[in-house]
């Protein structure tokens, strides 16, 4: 159970809020739940209700609200692709296009063997370094950019990267 | 400009390295109002600096500080590291660089409120600073004894944590951001009250952005007046310059306030590539009202009142570049799509008319609409505006009416009465009597 093996992780994140104001510490339960369990499952959701002492429906309202929380299985890992404008402004469209092909799946999609999820993500504060993804896993969440407009981001530079994740 | 103010690890290596910043005089600053200083003067000299928050409104800063509920303890400050707006990516180099001048002017920040413990709200996705950089650090600085119980002797007590959000634009609104730390969804709330009387669990709160907070250490370094030896007199300081788009050197920038858009671009940004013409420009990323560069625009200081003067905003000085080949009505799409996914829900004109917008967007885009729906857009969008508890509605239309009023054929060439016949960009739509069509109605 998370409480149980995370006890002393989640008793000092307990701490950093106000004794009487538990409830703000749902956000780093849920990515402690997520680590765990690969996303975040019902009895995850309970768990974190009944260590913060309130309703398991508060919690999966902020499993529905904020993007980075999933309530249902998917690739071992995230791939996601910013295409908002500046990056779409430096061929990101194309960019993703271009990795859906290689992996030959769609956006949303997993591949065959269930390691990566490809997806097209909002802005990621990372526009100067277009095309650029972000892999989240199970050990947080890790940029990838490219080096300058002469030296982008490669569709074999992502393939080796994406590579370098597996056993991980 | 010489050496730098804010991104100072460009010409300090290692100033990430606590070591290396205390020789160049870190944390000094802090001791210094700790011990000799009432929050009071620290309040005044920032006031005396004319420091505009760096986040996208432009408030002067000390003066938000001043606002604070008399004898109303305990108080909080909150840092809005949140950065998502499209185009804007400075907050992040400043962490991640340059982290001692920006938890220095935190502490600084936090003395000066009388708060005891700091909240620095940062985007989920800036995960591996949080874990790497700064969660290490003050971990470091509490062992130091820079961050702890009864700072330099004093009966000061203060410590800092880290808050990882989880992918939602909205939390960069202020309120939305309290509530988020407070583990609800991340939605504004009604203002008045105002964070500085009932912010974080109902207490006085001060929010700043990152940026902001770099400054606030480089004044109680030196001075107010030395601060203001950039820019001008009514946005003094340096500022981040983040540009991005068609530019062959994108990237952040420090520049003083007041610069020219044409030297960031061509001298900074090193000009367009392939020697293209720029059409147009957002100075405040998506949310942004899209300008078409001419001459007067390029040669626009960009400050905060030069920018309103023009009818659009600095915000948090995200300058998105586009070149002659970009068309106006995809670039709304992107950004109508950005809005309509960011928007929290809570109000209805915001949810329902993101989505209206996009929805015609998609159908323009896809060269299936007729030229009223163009006419369309814009009353859906004009339906928007002063309607919502935050500004993510007003910045969802911003690019959409400026970019119908300025490039409506760039539009009307999408439609199947319209192509190859555009209207000119000088009969904008507003001539015509907006069709008086519930915008629910629109989808077939």
């Amino acid at each position: 159970m998370l409480y149980e093996k995370h006890r002393e992780q989640i008793e000092s994140t307990l701490a950093r809020y106000p004794a009487d104001q538990k409830r703000s510490a749902v956000m780093p339960l849920l990515y402690l739940a997520q680590s765990e369990y690969g996303h975040v499952t019902k009895e995850a959701m309970d768990e974190v209700a009944a260590i913060l002492e309130i309703e398991p429906t508060q919690v999966a309202s902020i499993v529905g609200f904020y993007s980075l929380y999933y309530d249902h299985k998917a690739g071992k890992r995230r791939m996601q692709i910013c295409t908002d404008l500046p990056c779409a402004l430096r061929g990101a469209d194309k960019f993703a296009e271009e990795v859906c092909k290689k992996l030959g799946l769609k956006l949303g999609e997993t591949t065959k063997d269930g390691e990566v999820t490809v997806e097209a993500v909002m802005c990621l504060a990372a526009c100067d370094k277009a095309p650029m993804f972000q892999v989240q896993d199970a050990d947080g969440i890790h940029y990838h950019e490219s080096v300058s407009p002469e030296k982008p981001m490669t569709i074999e530079g992502a393939m080796e990267i994406l590579n370098g994740y597996k056993g991980k | 400009m010489g050496e730098h103010i804010l991104l100072r690890h460009r010409d300090i290596p290692d100033i990430d390295k606590l070591d290396v910043y205390i020789q160049h005089g870190g944390y000094e600053a802090f001791k210094k109002v700790v011990t000799t200083m009432t929050p009071g003067q620290v309040i005044d000299e920032v006031k005396a600096s004319g420091l505009r928050g760096r986040g996208g409104a432009g408030f002067p800063t000390g003066v938000k500080w001043s606002f604070l509920t008399k004898d109303s303890f305990p108080r909080y400050v909150t840092v809005n590291s949140d950065e998502s707006e499209p185009g804007t990516f400075k907050d992040r180099e400043l962490m991640e660089k340059n982290p001692h001048q920006f938890l220095e002017g935190v502490m600084i920040t936090a003395y000066a409120a009388r708060a005891n413990v700091a909240y620095n709200y940062m985007r989920g996705e800036f995960w591996d600073i949080a874990v790497k950089i700064l969660g290490p650090i003050l971990a470091d600085l509490r062992q130091r004894g820079i961050l702890g119980k009864n700072l330099f002797g004093t009966d000061y007590s203060l410590d800092i944590f880290n808050h990882l959000g989880a992918g939602a634009y909205i939390c960069g609104e202020e309120t939305a951001l309290l509530e988020s730390i407070e583990g609800k969804l991340g939605q504004p709330r009604l203002r008045p009250p105002f964070p500085a009387d009932k912010g974080l669990y109902n207490k006085p709160t001060v929010v700043n952005n990152t940026e902001t907070l770099s400054n606030v250490t480089y004044i109680m370094q030196h001075s107010a007046a030395k601060f203001r030896e950039n820019g001008t007199e009514k946005s003094p300081g340096t500022k981040v310059f983040c540009l991005s788009g068609h530019v062959n050197k994108p990237g952040n920038y420090e520049l003083p306030l007041g610069v020219t858009l044409r030297t960031l671009i061509y001298e900074h940004g090193g000009g367009l590539p392939g020697d293209k013409k720029p059409k147009a420009v957002m100075l405040a990323g998506a949310s942004s009202t899209v300008l078409a560069t001419t001459d007067d625009i390029l040669d626009m200081a960009l400050d905060y009142e030069s920018v309103a003067a023009k009818g659009a905003m600095l915000g948090s000085a995200s300058v998105i570049v586009m070149d002659e080949t970009v068309d106006a009505a995809w670039l709304t799409l992107k950004t109508t799509r950005f809005f309509k996914h960011e928007s929290c829900g809570k109000c209805t004109p915001c949810r329902e008319g993101t989505y209206w917008m996009l929805n015609v967007l998609e159908r323009v885009n896809k060269n299936e609409a007729m030229k009223a729906d163009v006419d369309l857009l814009n009353t859906v969008a004009n339906q928007i505006q002063n309607k919502c508890l935050c500004p993510l509605g007003e910045f969802a239309i911003a690019p959409v009416l400026s970019s119908i009023k300025t490039f409506r054929a760039d539009f009307d060439a999408h439609t199947k009465d319209g192509a190859k016949k555009p209207a000119p960009a000088a009969k904008p739509s507003a001539a015509k009597p907006p069709p008086k069509k519930d915008p629910a109605s629109v989808g077939d």
